[in-house]
């Protein structure tokens, strides 16, 4: 060791240490609002909520609790762990709520008994990086896009993609495709989509929340894949509308189920989330990718709340619906601001009469 | 007389004293040295356990297989494997003589007053956060690459026997090359100033009877420095080595992960630390996590094999000068 790095070496552990104090306090702390929150018959307190899932919805509850915690004083802690981690998670018991972006199966819900509601809505759209192709301009469909995505179409000026794009200058370039390398919520919806339009897709690949892809570069999370379709020219990726709105990515219309082009916002989403069958899905588990409707966006995505309908903590479980329920009714403004899509009323409706009669 | 007995049974109790405390010392720092060898051993045998279903599953095949397939659950670590190498590989090729260059520059032709700042300067580097790397590669070095370095590494490099598959293709400016130039930049400080402290323990004596002899510079950095300080220069490779085999976010930016394998250094690979990083998080069946804790486990064995080598490599060398 010399003479420069020694004391620096000592500046680090002497922070360090403090650092640790000061961690040791705080995480102390939590424990002293719950405590007293299950207190029977003691005043209203603030409760502290915690969650873990999906990053998806990360950016929409942080908002929530914000101005939750102005109004009421109780406190959600939300950790974006992803949808895997949030599963894992309330399955351990270790937080009162948990996220994720695919529905699990009733039977898998019954067996740990747990209960799962909607909660927002947005929607995967594909972004291409075309010098002179604005947004909304390319014309993609779910065969086409399958097929690029498993390496039979390698030219833009594939006589498919020409089919498609009547009058659309396209280039004579290679598709670079990009795809996420982390698994991913948006990675699940996608592939589903993909699995339910192309059966070369589900035989060869098929879904989950990340697949062995056939062909392309990976980039990590929304932002890695916005970051490689934006630097490599002639590049296709897929990423949820905020962040292709965010980056002024052009993105593609895209014909749904119903024959229809659509353009990827608000009211598509919608759209395909009012066509959803949820009446008949129990657990509302479904994924409503492909919807039937006229206007629908077919990649539109779920994001889900699960929570144990019988938790060793009925206060903090009990604190944590009254913030989904404060959410359903008033957060709805504030989940436009930031580009997600508010449950329909309908399954608005749906999703209320479901936690009457479940989480009692 | 009782004067002559008190200190002689005072030494005595002292001695006993001293033993005692000694042989306590003595399991004090043994139990200290023993607990390395137990915290080793524990971390290899809970990453196997952890990794057992994959191994159980998979077998030995688990480390040539190329299949990574989530949906179908069928795991194999070649695909990491190889790109972990290979970037490491790239790495060092670029990291050591650049950083023997600058530990011989900064010890014998910088002249005194640049010595100092360039030193710290370069401490400095080995303590930046690897994610900054990682970005700074995405988002300054790789659209540099793809636009001016790339195309012409493909249409000159691309094109030469033997060589030409390694160097050609699309000019993405995401892959092994890049991974392994960026990994180069992150291990040059931690192989210059191990080299710059050893170059400096050379008895001045040495070097300027090399000078009286008529020796230039470079005569005596390698045939008169370098043969002294042999061993401790590849101890610093190897530190080098270690770090560029484990690092894992900043390859992650710049790799392109995907789980391919291809001859072309310009094109994207996977390498182990870098898929732990990317898929553990949703990594939601037991299947999948277990062969991601495995890969963690091959991680080990290469690094340890590695470092095996080296050992080897340094006894070679220290038999063959004679000591």
């Amino acid at each position: 060791m010399n003479r420069f790095l020694a004391p620096l070496a000592c500046l680090a552990l002497a922070t360090s240490l403090l650092a640790a104090c000061k961690g040791g306090n705080e995480s102390a702390t939590p424990s002293g609002p719950t405590a007293t929150s299950t207190t029977p018959g003691a005043a209203p307190v603030a409760v502290q909520i915690t969650g873990a899932g999906a990053t998806f919805i990360y950016p929409l509850l942080s908002k929530w609790s914000d101005t939750y915690h102005t109004q009421t004083g109780h406190k959600i802690n939300y950790q974006s762990i992803g949808s895997g981690g949030g599963i894992a998670q309330i399955k351990a018991g270790t937080v009162d709520f948990g996220s994720s972006d695919k529905p699990l199966d009733s039977a898998e819900l019954a067996a740990s008994g747990l209960g799962q509601f909607p909660d927002a809505i947005g929607g995967v759209v594909p972004v291409v990086n075309l010098q002179g192709i604005g947004p909304g301009k390319l014309r993609l469909d779910g065969a086409v896009l399958a097929d690029i995505y498993l390496g039979r179409i390698t030219t833009w000026n594939d006589p498919k993609l020409v089919a498609l794009n009547p009058g659309v200058a396209l280039p004579t370039g290679k598709i670079n495709v990009v795809h996420r390398s982390d698994g991913s919520g948006t990675t699940f919806n996608f592939v589903n989509y993909l699995s339910k339009v192309s059966p070369d897709w589900k035989a060869k690949v098929g879904e989950g929340t990340s697949v062995d892809w056939p062909t392309g570069i990976g980039g990590k999370g929304n932002e890695g894949v916005a970051a490689y379709v934006r630097q490599i020219p002639g590049s296709i990726g897929y990423v949820e509308l905020a962040y292709a709105l965010q980056n002024k990515m052009s993105y593609g219309a895209m014909q749904n189920a119903a024959g229809k082009w659509v353009l990827p916002n608000a009211a598509s989403f919608q759209a395909a989330a009012s066509s959803a069958d949820w009446a008949h899905a129990k657990d509302f588990a479904i994924v409503i990718t492909n919807a039937p409707g006229a206007d629908a966006w077919p990649i539109t995505a779920t994001n889900f709340i699960l929570m144990y309908k019988h938790p060793k903590d009925p206060a903090r479980s009990k604190a944590a619906l009254d913030f989904f329920k404060w959410a359903l009714e008033n957060g709805q403004t504030q989940a436009k601001e930031l580009d997600y899509v508010p449950l329909p009323p309908e399954l608005a409706k749906q999703v209320e009469a479901y936690w009457a009669s479940e989480f009692k | 007389m009782n004067a002559s007995v008190i200190p002689w049974r005072g030494a005595a109790g002292r001695d006993t004293r001293d033993l005692r405390a000694d042989r306590r010392f003595r399991w004090l720092v043994t139990g200290a040295g023993m607990l390395v060898l137990a915290i080793l051993l524990a971390a290899a045998l809970s990453i196997a356990w952890g990794g057992r279903e994959a191994f159980h599953q998979f077998g030995l095949g688990f480390l040539w297989s190329k299949t990574w397939d989530p949906v179908g659950q069928q795991f194999g670590a070649w695909v990491p494997i190889y790109g972990t190498l290979v970037t490491a590989f790239v790495a060092m090729v670029i990291a050591v003589p650049v950083s023997f260059g600058i530990a011989m520059f900064l010890t014998e032709i910088a002249p005194k007053p640049l010595r100092a700042p360039i030193g710290i300067a370069i401490e400095l580097l080995a303590g930046i956060p690897s994610i900054i790397y990682g970005m700074w590669g995405l988002f300054v070095l790789v659209p540099q690459l793809s636009e001016h370095v790339y195309p012409w590494i493909d249409a000159h490099l691309g094109q030469l026997p033997l060589v030409g598959p390694l160097f050609a293709g699309p000019p993405l400016g995401l892959g092994m090359l890049t991974a392994g130039l960026v990994l180069a930049i992150m291990i040059v400080p931690f192989i210059a100033s191990v080299m710059r402290e050893v170059f400096l323990t050379v008895p001045t004596r040495l070097k300027e009877s090399a000078y009286a002899l008529g020796s230039t510079r470079w005569e005596v950095v390698w045939d008169v420095v370098l043969p002294s300080t042999r061993s401790a220069v590849i101890g610093g490779i190897f530190l080098g080595l270690g770090r560029a085999l484990g690092e894992t976010m900043a390859v992650t930016f710049v790799l392109g992960n995907a789980h391919e394998l291809t001859a072309s250094l310009l094109m994207p690979g996977n390498s182990i630390a870098a898929t732990i990083a990317n898929e553990f998080a949703e990594a939601d069946s037991p299947m999948y996590r277990s062969s991601l804790v495995a890969l963690g486990f091959v991680l080990f064995l290469v690094t340890f094999v590695v470092l095996a080598a080296a050992r080897l490599m340094l006894r070679r060398l220290a038999k063959r000068e004679g000591r």
